[in-house]
């Protein structure tokens, strides 16, 4: 039966960019706020990561500044540090510079590595549509696996009404060998300037 | 401010040739109270949580509903803002209903979206969507939408496409066009999704046929 459905069933459509839950990550080389360049690799001894692509300009990013920095308060110690790369094309949103990069990290005392994504190659591979937008990554020895794709809680406009951290849980879950149960979430975001 | 410069220079772009025409309304929306009112000089607005909006999503009448998602805070949905307020001039006369759904977070209206309306004195219906659920409404809007806006569904009684990117005016004009051609029952659950540089990502229809 599902085989006579796939027969008589239009083209299939085009495999929609970037990637979905299960699939092994792009390592990559950026560069930090600190004049360092940052890599996955560099992190012997993570156990994942919370690749986080966010920005300066967006106010869902901003609202989200201060969870961002919870969570990597949190999750570094526990081998999974939060990664911020800022996707935006800073000649499109000059908010979003190198320069101004900095000068936000230090305002709020960002604890994380704070990349740009300079020439915008690393976001188009993980399918990255807006700021803020999460990649939890679990090391696995065939490489850093995706394990959750979205928002991360279901309350942009206020921290304490959140209900479902789903970062939270999906972090907590696969620290603790659980299955992920929310794997996929959205939420409304800035698009990412190009 | 770099902000308020870019809306003073919009707005002079506007005001030369600003139309003068009878607004909308969408009375099957006041049929329920709205959650809040955003006022303003000239305008007040309905605040709506998305159970209030979604009968918006899903008219099955004679007109062609153009729904865009927008927010102050979005750089390219103010850019194209006012392709959608000239689409609704332009297509006045042929059943089509323009609607501005705002995005902006409760904080911003007094200090963004208030400002912004009374700047620009839309001529198209504006409705404000707050709700904080977004992760429970927005696949109800379109099942593969990532959030991200600008955004726009279009559809009809025939004909459901929804746009995951910024538009011009040419390529709105030239989508609304295939609506206004295919106002038909055929296959109204049928959603299509354009995505910006990934043509056809969606349910494509039967390459025989009308097309």
């Amino acid at each position: 039966m599902a085989l006579l459905v796939l027969a008589f069933s239009p083209r299939q459509p085009e495999t929609a960019k970037g990637y979905a839950v299960g699939d092994v990550a792009t390592d990559f080389e950026l560069r930090n706020i600190d004049g360092n360049t940052v890599s996955l690799s560099d992190y012997k001894d993570a156990k994942g990561f919370l690749v986080i692509f966010t920005c300066n300009t967006c106010p869902y990013a901003v609202a989200y500044e201060d969870r961002i920095i919870a969570l990597d308060k949190k999750y570094k110690e526990l081998g999974v540090p939060v990664i911020a790369i800022n996707p935006n094309n800073p000649k499109v949103q000059p908010g979003d510079s190198f320069e101004k990069m900095k000068q936000r990290a230090r305002e709020k005392n960002f604890t994380f590595p704070y990349l740009l994504d300079e020439g915008q190659e690393i976001f188009p591979q993980y399918g990255a549509l807006r700021t803020p937008h999460v990649f939890l990554l679990e090391k696995q020895s065939r490489g850093p696996v995706v394990r959750y794709i979205g928002a991360i809680d279901d309350n942009y406009a206020d921290a304490a009404e959140v209900t479902e951290p789903y970062v939270e849980n999906a972090v907590d879950a696969m620290l603790k060998g659980e299955e992920i149960a929310v794997t996929n979430t959205r939420a409304i975001g800035c698009s990412i300037k190009t | 401010m770099k902000i308020t410069f870019t809306w003073l220079a919009l707005l002079l772009v506007l005001s030369g040739c600003k139309p003068e025409a009878q607004k909308d309304t969408m009375d099957f929306l006041e049929t329920k109270p709205p959650k809040n009112r955003v006022e303003g000089k000239g305008f007040s607005i309905p605040v709506y949580d998305f159970e209030g909006l979604e009968s918006l999503l899903h008219q099955d009448d004679e007109y062609t509903y153009v729904i865009n998602f927008w927010a102050t805070w979005c750089a390219p949905c103010i850019a194209e803002l006012p392709f959608f307020e000239r689409l609704g001039t332009a297509y006045q006369d042929e059943k089509v209903r323009v609607v501005l759904v705002n995005l902006d977070m409760a904080k911003m209206w007094e200090t963004h979206l208030v400002p912004f309306l009374e700047k620009r004195e839309m001529r198209s219906y504006v409705v404000v969507l707050q709700d904080p659920k977004q992760n429970s409404w927005i696949p109800k809007v379109y099942k593969d939408w990532s959030g991200a806006i600008p955004a726009t569904l279009i559809y009809n009684s025939g004909l459901r496409k929804f746009y995951e990117k910024p538009f011009s005016y040419e390529e709105l004009q030239s989508e609304l066009n295939n609506f206004l051609k295919t106002k038909t029952h055929e296959n109204p659950d049928h959603t299509t999704d354009i995505r910006s540089g990934t043509p056809g990502t969606g349910i494509q229809p039967p390459a025989a046929g009308n097309s």
